[in-house]
């Protein structure tokens, strides 16, 4: 396997530690029968789109891989492996984050809205509806983690928004076709549209 | 990624424990350099710990002379928190800007100290501030933390718990991001703690974050932008890559060294 | 105009599955049985491969066999192609060396592909992929464009000597040297084209199945044009007979160029369906797509435009190196010869024009098409040969473009084209208005008290698109007819399917090919379905690229719709028993003056399929027709861009401050989807100027090979945009179509380039234009000034 950062250290390079920055030399010579409870194999209970969802999952399953490959909820898509482009937004406890990120692990007992979730009773989410109005997407691939980051906008922020402070916003989401121009007009249009329907509260946009 | 076994300790005790006795075990904070690190099989701890439950790594408080904020704090909480905005502005500011949004929702203070980026928000302003960090074990002054890239003073098993800021009189940031990757290119944390004025400097050495000495000399004499004027960073020292060579970084050394005493008010 | 026909800004109908997240991507996709292909890569630029110990791979858990290029020779699969032939300028065929799906004897660039694993699961395969043991003897590599063919550099492909594919040429040279020779002024620059990596967020992805009942294959792909595809697999590659092979793309997430090739991936999945009885899917992950995804331009450029003692241009000269990276990529070799230097008159009177190109070999990704492929690289020869001429002769940029833009048509200029309509005026006149080109002087002088250095750069660019007519292309070298075929299903309640060979991934077809079908049938868009993309239900079909799909595609439909309605009035007229020539059809309605009576579209439709009102010897039953349609000329899009910036000189920042975009693309089927493509041709054409470059170090090693150091452009980076149009309809497709699909990104990096240099006052700054090199341009600037 080759390394995929062939040219010395870069700064931006993700680095080989968390919080042990030293190398963990404490575990040599331990007995791992002595070891804590730990699990290859683990199971989660998440309320995934208001619906409860058990599942036993090998303990590396990302988020993403668990709502597209055990729940086959493909809305939610993969476009890097370094956490950049935002095509994998989904909301965990109200908050838009990278789901290509999150170990499912880690969600045992957490609420996830996918873009799958967000009509409610087949009528569109107002933000769903300003980017088709507004011509916000072209292939579509980006526009789950688009539409799912600018819910979490209007929730954190209310429905006033600013175009900078929109663009400013979508740093995490990545889009090759609009040239951002229409996503912007979509996602201000879909901000007051919520704001406006009472929905724009913060945290309350689900 | 490689397999591992997983686990979810509910307190900082459990995670020591666990962490001392598990074999190739990594603490997993926010994991937003951890997992894409797994994901492409950079590194494949045997074990994972998660900190994620562990109600005592959390809080954001003011005690006494000090903003004390807990290691598995998000950006985003950070940057939203009232107390902090009341307490050290700036600080808050500086959480504004690391990562995207969905990052600040996962990526963690603790984390992000552990792990010493030598292109992280954080650690400049943990050295301006002068600020402890505190583990499991022991208090660690931000002047013994930090110890080159990705290094730290940190041990095999300790854990950081929370950050002690002493609350400054003035602190700013001022950050030239890398285009690409949008963390520090140069950012420039300028600072007056009680115990007097630091200057600290991320993103751009090749030896990690460091305090700008010249810099604090010339603010002590006199806080403003023009006290900076001729001083930048050495460019012996700076890293080289595509994105700034180190004339490059130098230089915006000192040009962010002055927005950020500009931005810290009069 | 109806309320759903053509002109019409129509809500786009695919958008439904899309904003809800139903769409219907190549990963989405997973069969019965499926297993999982890795591709082991090389981690060299350049080495020969001495041995491959698959053994350990194959006692891997899970893992369901693991091959080699030679176990794809032994079953006799065939290479990869290049299908456009380029003859050197002494007549001599281009030298093309051998492009093996999985490398044989050598690798030529990191990421070049050395075997393939496949696993009960991905992690199973990937398992098994680093257990596979090669044993690689490096070799120098060569990776400098500039020094790639000189004596004693590494040879990469025994069959291009000096690494040099062809010397191409197109123009006269004499007559050229000769008005240079006359030419009261004469100007020159060096100009660096740099590479780009397409990243359509959607990563390529395969599915190859195997049918053993049938002896068939299926192949899901993400690609822009399957039917090319499946011509090449089964005509060329051989792994199966035509009419055994179906390919599917389904939903596709951007291509920009980068999925109009057929790749390795692909053919091994297909060809590994087969080998292992079980569908193989690979899905590639972003750091893939970065190493071996085809990267776009990469031009070296000396050009020269000869001007005489009242500005007017004489002539242009250029001389262009183009990197095509480590192997010839599907339609590498006519980007930078037919797709560069036909469009090198730009909108200008050029009386006389000379280009000659060297294709090189260097130990870097394949290059190929990119969005625009040849135009932009045209555009930016042109368009900052113009700018810098007209700052050298001391008249105002806009004015010396006026002076020298082509006013009649049909013109013909001295490098193929015959460019059939326009009013370049008309855009620069409307563009000058929009932008305030007149308080210019008053926002530099803002700009100034804050610091700041501000700037404007035009783009008067030209393209030639929907690249045709096929006899024409043919004789230039290419290895297929570029026409495109569509065929309308009237059903018998009078809805409508179109079957197109075009292939939409994100362009709108199915709103956009809806509205002419609804504005000529007369029926409601919600009662047309365009379906694309499927080798076993559209006949067949050339795809979506060089912005062809409105022009050809929608031209094929026209067609078709004509024979419909031709055999709709005949069944018309026997229902109400009027002469077939009395009838006539408009809005949706057949009538004749011969009758009271009429009928409607639906009507006629279930007429057609009931039969009851004409006999088999009168007329066939039932209503569908086909058509294929061959322009009989390119397509001239034409516009003029003009972006205003802001450099912070103490730290290099760019802030495109205002953009103006006028543009001439004829009739507009959706200006709502034109514009779009407009907006994001733009930041295509921003993130080269400013932000994107390839950067391979001297050992061949991919220094931006992830979205951390590749700088992708981001909703931060760009202001929304001032995007205007005026028509001129292009005479050679029936609806007047031009097509809008890359002019953005072909006139943005001139006009950025432009206001970067108008800012600081000189020429010596190059893209990417990052913050680190307009700050060192800046620092120059300063400092001749303070010379002075």
């Amino acid at each position: 396997m080759f390394s995929l950062f062939r040219k010395g250290k870069k700064p931006a390079e993700p680095a080989p530690a968390s919080h042990t920055a030293a190398a963990p030399a404490a575990a040599a010579g331990t007995d791992p029968t002595t070891t804590a409870p730990g699990a290859r194999v683990v199971k989660i209970n998440v309320t995934v789109n208001g619906k409860p969802a058990s599942a036993e999952i090998d303990a590396r399953t990302l988020l993403v891989q668990f709502l597209r490959e055990n729940l086959r909820l493909t809305g939610t898509h993969v476009g890097c492996d370094t956490s950049q482009c935002g095509a994998c937004v989904v909301h965990l406890d109200g908050r838009a984050v990278k789901s290509c990120t999150t170990l499912a692990a880690s969600c045992d007992g957490a609420t996830v809205v996918t873009i799958e979730g967000l009509a409610q009773a087949g009528k569109l989410h107002p933000m769903q509806e300003a980017f088709r109005e507004h011509h916000g997407l072209q292939c579509g691939f980006c526009t789950p983690g688009m539409i799912m980051a600018a819910v979490d906008i209007v929730a954190r922020r209310g429905g006033r928004l600013s175009e900078e402070v929109v663009r400013a916003d979508l740093e995490g989401n990545i889009c090759r076709c609009t040239g951002y121009h229409n996503i912007v007009a979509a996602v201000l249009a879909g901000a007051a549209a919520m704001s406006g329907s009472g929905a724009a509260k913060p945290q309350a946009a689900e | 990624m490689y397999a591992f076994d997983y686990h979810r300790p509910s307190s900082v005790a459990e995670a020591a424990r666990l962490l001392a006795s598990s074999q190739e075990g990594k603490l997993l904070a926010g994991g937003h350099t951890l997992l894409p690190t797994m994901k492409l099989r950079l590194a494949g701890p045997k074990n994972l710990i998660d900190l994620g439950r562990i109600s005592e790594l959390r809080g954001i408080e003011r005690k006494g002379g000090d903003l004390i904020i807990g290691a598995m704090e998000t950006h985003d909480a950070v940057a939203r928190s009232p107390v902090v905005q009341g307490a050290i502005r700036g600080l808050a500011e500086l959480a504004t800007h690391i990562g995207d949004q969905h990052v600040r929702h996962r990526g963690t203070i603790g984390g992000s100290l552990a792990n010493n980026d030598p292109a992280a928000d954080y650690p400049a302003a943990v050295l301006a501030l002068n600020a402890t960090v505190v583990t499991n074990k022991r208090q660690i002054k931000a002047d013994d933390f930090f110890k080159g890239l990705f290094a730290t003073a940190l041990g095999a098993d300790e854990i950081v718990t929370r950050i002690a800021f002493p609350i400054a009189s003035k602190f700013a940031y001022a950050k030239f991001a890398n285009p690409a990757s949008r963390y520090a290119l140069v950012g420039v944390a300028v600072a007056q703690p009680p115990s007097g004025v630091r200057v600290a400097v991320t993103g751009a050495s090749a030896s990690g974050v460091y305090r700008a000495s010249d810099m604090e000399a010339a603010l002590a004499k006199g806080w403003s932008a023009q006290s900076l004027d001729g001083l930048a960073g050495d460019a012996a020292k700076m890293m080289s890559d595509i994105h700034a060579d180190a004339q490059y970084r130098a230089h915006l050394v000192g040009v962010m060294a002055r927005r950020a005493v500009t931005a810290s008010g009069p | 105009m109806t309320a759903t026909g053509i002109g019409a800004p129509v809500k786009r109908k695919e958008d439904q599955r899309f904003i809800t997240g139903k769409g219907q991507y190549t990963d989405d996709i997973n069969r019965p049985g499926q297993a999982y292909a890795v591709f082991v890569r090389s981690p060299h630029a350049h080495a020969s491969l001495k041995n491959i110990d698959l053994s350990a791979a194959l006692k891997s858990p899970g893992c369901l066999g693991a091959f080699t290029g030679a176990d794809l020779a032994a079953d006799k699969v065939g290479t990869l192609i290049c299908g456009w032939m380029i003859h050197s300028k002494d007549g001599s065929p281009m030298k093309a060396g051998a492009h093996p799906a999985l490398a044989q004897g050598k690798v030529r660039y990191v990421g070049d592909h050395v075997a393939v694993v496949i696993g009960e699961t991905l992690n199973a395969a990937k398992d098994a992929a680093e257990k596979v043991s090669v044993d690689y003897e490096p070799l120098a590599a060569v990776t400098d464009l500039a020094s790639a063919q000189n004596a004693g550099q590494p040879q990469i492909h025994a069959e291009a000597a000096e690494n040099t594919v062809y010397q191409w040429h197109l123009g006269d040279k004499a007559a050229v040297a000769a008005a240079f020779a006359g030419a009261k002024h004469v100007t020159k620059i060096d100009l660096i084209n740099n590479r780009l990596i397409p990243n359509a967020i959607e990563p390529r992805a395969a599915i190859g199945e195997y049918d053993a009942g049938n002896d068939s294959l299926t192949l899901y792909t993400t690609s822009q044009n399957p039917h090319v595809t499946r011509l090449v697999l089964a005509a060329f590659i051989g792994l199966a007979p035509e009419h055994k092979l179906r390919v599917i793309a389904p939903d596709v997430g951007g291509g920009f160029g980068s999925k109009i090739f057929i790749y390795a991936e692909e053919t091994v999945c297909l060809w590994a369906a087969r080998k292992i009885g079980r569908p193989v899917k690979w899905t590639g992950d972003r750091s893939e797509a970065f190493l071996a995804d085809a990267h776009g331009r990469d031009h070296a450029t000396h050009a020269e435009l000869a001007v005489d003692a009242n500005g007017k241009i004489l002539a242009l000269r250029a001389s262009t190196k183009a990197n095509l990276g480590g192997y010839l990529s599907t339609f590498a070799s006519s980007v930078p010869t037919y797709l560069y230097a036909p469009l090198l008159s730009g909108q200008y009177d050029i009386p006389a024009i000379y280009c000659e190109v060297d294709g090189v070999h260097t130990n870097t990704a394949p290059v190929d098409a990119y969005r625009g492929a040849g135009r932009p690289e045209a555009t930016f020869v042109v368009e900052r040969l113009v700018e810098v001429a007209a700052r050298q002769i001391g008249m105002d940029p806009a004015e010396f473009r006026r002076q020298n833009f082509i006013k009649s048509f049909p013109h013909q200029t001295p490098v193929i084209m015959m460019y059939d309509a326009g009013d370049y005026e008309a855009c620069l006149n409307k563009a000058l208005e929009l932008a305030d080109y007149e308080g210019l002087g008053a926002r530099k002088a803002e700009s100034a008290k804050k610091g700041l250095k501000r700037g404007l750069g035009f783009s008067a660019y030209i393209e030639a698109c929907g690249i045709a007519p096929s006899q024409a292309v043919g004789s230039l070298g290419a290895g297929v007819g570029l026409w495109e075929s569509a065929e309308v299903r009237v059903n018998p309640t009078g809805s409508v399917e179109v079957l197109t060979g075009s292939h939409s991934h994100g362009q709108g077809h199915e709103t956009t090919f809806a509205q002419l079908v609804s504005q000529r049938l007369g029926i409601p868009i919600e009662q047309i379905t365009i379906v694309h993309g499927d080798t076993d239900k559209v006949q067949f079909g050339m795809g979506t690229y060089g912005s062809r799909s409105g022009a050809v595609g929608m031209s094929a439909i026209f067609r078709a719709i004509d024979k419909v309605i031709v055999k709709a009035k005949k069944v018309a007229g026997f229902v109400l028993e009027v002469p077939e020539d009395s009838v006539d059809f408009n809005d949706g309605i057949f009538s004749s003056k011969a009758t009271n009576k009429t009928l409607t579209f639906p009507e006629v439709a279930l007429q057609a399929y009931i039969a009851h009102k004409f006999t088999g010897a009168q007329l066939e039953p039932g209503l569908k027709e086909g058509a294929f349609f061959d322009p009989t000329n390119f397509t001239f899009p034409s516009g003029v861009h003009i972006c205003e910036l802001e450099i912070d000189p103490a730290t290099g920042a760019t802030r495109i401050d205002r953009w103006t975009a006028v543009d001439d693309f004829g009739t507009l089927v959706n200006p709502m989807i034109v514009e779009g493509q407009v907006h994001g041709g733009i930041v295509q054409g921003v993130g080269q100027a400013l932000l994107e470059g390839a950067v391979y170090n001297k050992d061949g090693q991919l220094v931006t090979a992830s979205f951390m150091d590749y700088t992708m452009p981001r909703a931060s980076d760009v202001p929304s945009f001032k995007v205007a149009m005026t028509s001129t309809p292009c005479p050679s497709n029936p609806l007047g179509i031009k097509g809008c699909g890359e002019a953005g990104a072909i006139a943005a990096p001139a006009a950025v380039i432009n206001a970067i240099t108008d800012a600081l006052g000189h020429e010596g700054v190059a893209m990417p234009a990052t913050p680190q090199a307009v700050w060192r341009a800046a620092n120059t600037s300063m400092q001749k000034l303070a010379a002075e």
